[in-house]
């Protein structure tokens, strides 16, 4: 239901005026802030994590990107590299799911909308699960939840944590009830991770909503959040419609969903990977994974 | 008796049945006999309406499974138990009236229930919130199902919701992570547990008491990853499409059973379980023991490993690198 919001955002705001801006300012080598409009080198707005420097609105940035962020450099092994997504339903609306797929696969050069793999980060392993939201949304249907189900059990067998990075309108409607289902299937996984007490975080970044938010997005043992991120059950229309009144101020932010108690705390991109490698620390992960 | 509501595509019914009425009337009236005539249309909307039902669409399962008349919660319970009690609160400042539940007892065996539960008017769904529970309700929900995992009691769980509450309120308490405890927390526990959606499964809202051992469905009833209303005006553009969304997404049991999400559906007697609600309430508890039994063959370690697995297939998947690992594909 969250994805209503998310293509009436899309459709309202963004990235065709984003481009034509980015266009104009030289053909991407400079990049305006949306929030501040701020210009500055492309370069450099990716050396500070895609943050801006004049008012710390975090830019989206893709899974490539945020594993670069993550992972000590070279050390992330890929897992399930060859899962792609099948036509169950032969699902056709507007457009056809397999064209759907086709189309998000050339343009990503990614098989579906989640990377997952083996990595080190601050020299600590750790199991590592990023969504790609340019991948039709982030959406979660059958290969989402198959591969973050084999990284949790992986990770459940070698004894070490999880970190998953949520960006997703919530479960994919083209796979039917079998999206529905994944939110268990990762659910169940991370059921079996816990019991073996292990470390699970998942990082909450623009957006996380729907079946994402109803499963491993609030299963954390922490819930960690990036800075004005939507994070939500249901869309912010469905609820307009429900109530007929404007919503509160910040509603469905990580500081509205810290406030109220269901994030422990927000976290700067800049300092991410600082703060994970104590976190991760504190908790008594070590360098060597014990036999 | 009350004059049951009639749906769209049962109009051609609408008159035969006045005749049968009319024919009734006069023979109240006068003295005529008129059995051989009444038996006649009997047997005759009796067809119709088997033709009816035996052929609906997606859509048209959908407006059954909606029926206001259809048996809730509440009646199932009350059919299907030999007594038992509802017991209230989430243990942190709330009871939600959309998700209601207590302890039971069917025959010797003791049991927990709980469900959704709609209203009959519009009088009751206001109370019921049309049967979309609340962060609460869910914590109900997991609350009476630590309970049974404690007293080792069966859980019967009765899926009927449009879907989990969208308000400013729901989210403030956190609806995401009360649906998401559920899923988790329902793989841990050590009883059997049985799921039925009685009638439309609307997406997380149903799941967050449906991570179940078997998974009933009755022949009209629906279960969907997002309403065909909201898939239409997002996918097509256009809610006017929800029909052929209904028929795109695959929401019925028939194609549920096919894809692995389903285990079994239930029969319904000709015209819905609303035309004959005892005769529905009778099928399900049956069905439900029969379930109950093969269950409580299994070691709880057993029933724990199979439930893990039976979601693990769930979903298909192309695996370029080793197609035979891939599940149910």
């Amino acid at each position: 239901m969250s994805l209503f919001d998310w293509f009436a955002d899309r459709q309202k705001n963004a990235p065709t005026v984003r481009v034509t801006q980015e266009q104009e300012e030289g053909d991407g080598l400079w990049s305006k802030c949306p929030e501040c409009s701020l210009v500055v080198y492309r370069k450099d707005l990716v050396a500070n994590a895609s943050v801006c420097k004049g008012c710390g609105h975090h830019n989206r940035i893709d899974s490539p990107e945020r594993i670069a962020l993550i992972a000590d450099p070279g050390s992330f092994e890929p897992m399930d590299t060859g899962l792609s997504p099948t036509d169950p339903l032969a699902f056709k609306d507007r457009r056809s799911y397999a064209d759907r797929i086709r189309d998000s696969q050339q343009s990503t050069g990614l098989l579906d909308a989640v990377v997952t793999g083996i990595c080190r980060t601050s020299g600590l392993p750790l199991a590592l699960g990023v969504m790609d939201f340019r991948f039709m949304g982030g959406s979660m249907g059958s290969v989402v939840g198959e591969k973050l189900t084999r990284l949790i059990e992986t990770a459940t067998a070698r004894r070490i944590p999880v970190l998953i990075v949520c960006a997703s309108g919530g479960a994919r409607m083209q796979e039917g009830m079998l999206s529905l289902m994944q939110m268990a299937k990762i659910s169940g996984a991370l059921e079996r991770h816990r019991q073996a007490e292990l470390l699970y975080l998942p990082l909450l970044t623009y957006p996380t909503t729907g079946g994402v938010t109803a499963s491993f997005a609030m299963l954390g043992d922490l819930i960690l959040a990036e800075p004005k991120a939507l994070i939500g059950f249901a869309g912010r229309r469905v609820i307009e419609q429900t109530l007929r009144e404007k919503l509160p101020e910040g509603f469905q932010t990580a500081e509205y969903l810290r406030d109220h108690g269901f994030v422990d705390a927000i976290v700067d991109r800049t300092e991410f990977k600082a703060t994970l490698a104590s976190l991760l620390t504190m908790h008594g992960c070590r360098e060597t994974v014990p036999a | 008796m009350a004059r049951r509501a009639l749906l769209e595509f049962e109009k051609p019914l609408v008159e035969l049945e006045e005749q049968i009425e009319q024919i009734r009337q006069l023979a109240r009236d006068s003295e005529v006999d008129v059995s051989q005539q009444l038996l006649q249309l009997e047997t005759l909307a009796t067809r119709r309406r088997k033709d009816i039902f035996d052929a609906l669409t997606p859509s048209q399962k959908i407006q059954v499974a909606r029926h206001p008349q259809r048996p809730s919660t509440l009646d199932y319970i009350q059919v299907i138990t030999d007594e038992w009690l509802e017991l209230h609160g989430d243990r942190r400042g709330s009871d939600d009236r959309a998700l209601v539940g207590g302890v039971g007892r069917i025959g010797e065996q003791g049991v927990v229930l709980l469900g959704h539960q709609k209203g009959r008017d519009t009088k009751e769904n206001v109370a019921r919130n049309f049967g979309m529970a609340s962060p609460g309700g869910y914590r109900k929900a997991m609350r009476l199902m630590e309970h049974a995992d404690r007293f080792r009691l069966p859980i019967l769980s009765f899926i009927d919701t449009p879907g989990a509450y969208a308000g400013v309120l729901a989210e403030e308490q956190g609806q995401g992570e009360a649906i998401a405890v559920n899923l988790r927390e329902m793989f841990r526990l050590r009883v059997p547990i049985l799921a039925t959606v009685i009638g439309e499964g609307g997406s997380g809202g149903a799941l967050g008491i449906g991570v179940a051992d078997r998974l009933l469905m009755f022949e009209h009833s629906v279960y969907t990853v997002a309403s065909p209303e909201a898939c239409a005006s997002i996918l097509w553009r256009d809610a006017g499409k929800a029909s052929t969304a209904a028929e795109a997404l695959k929401i019925t049991g028939p194609d549920l059973l096919k894809l692995g999400i389903v285990d079994l559906v239930l029969p319904e007697p000709s015209g819905g379980n609303h035309s004959a609600p005892l005769q529905a309430a009778e099928t399900l508890k049956s069905a439900l023991l029969e379930q109950l039994s093969e269950l409580q063959g299994l070691s709880e370690s057993q029933l724990i490993e199979q439930r893990y697995a039976k979601f693990r297939r769930m979903g298909r998947v192309l695996d370029s690198e080793s197609p035979i690992a891939s599940p149910s594909s």
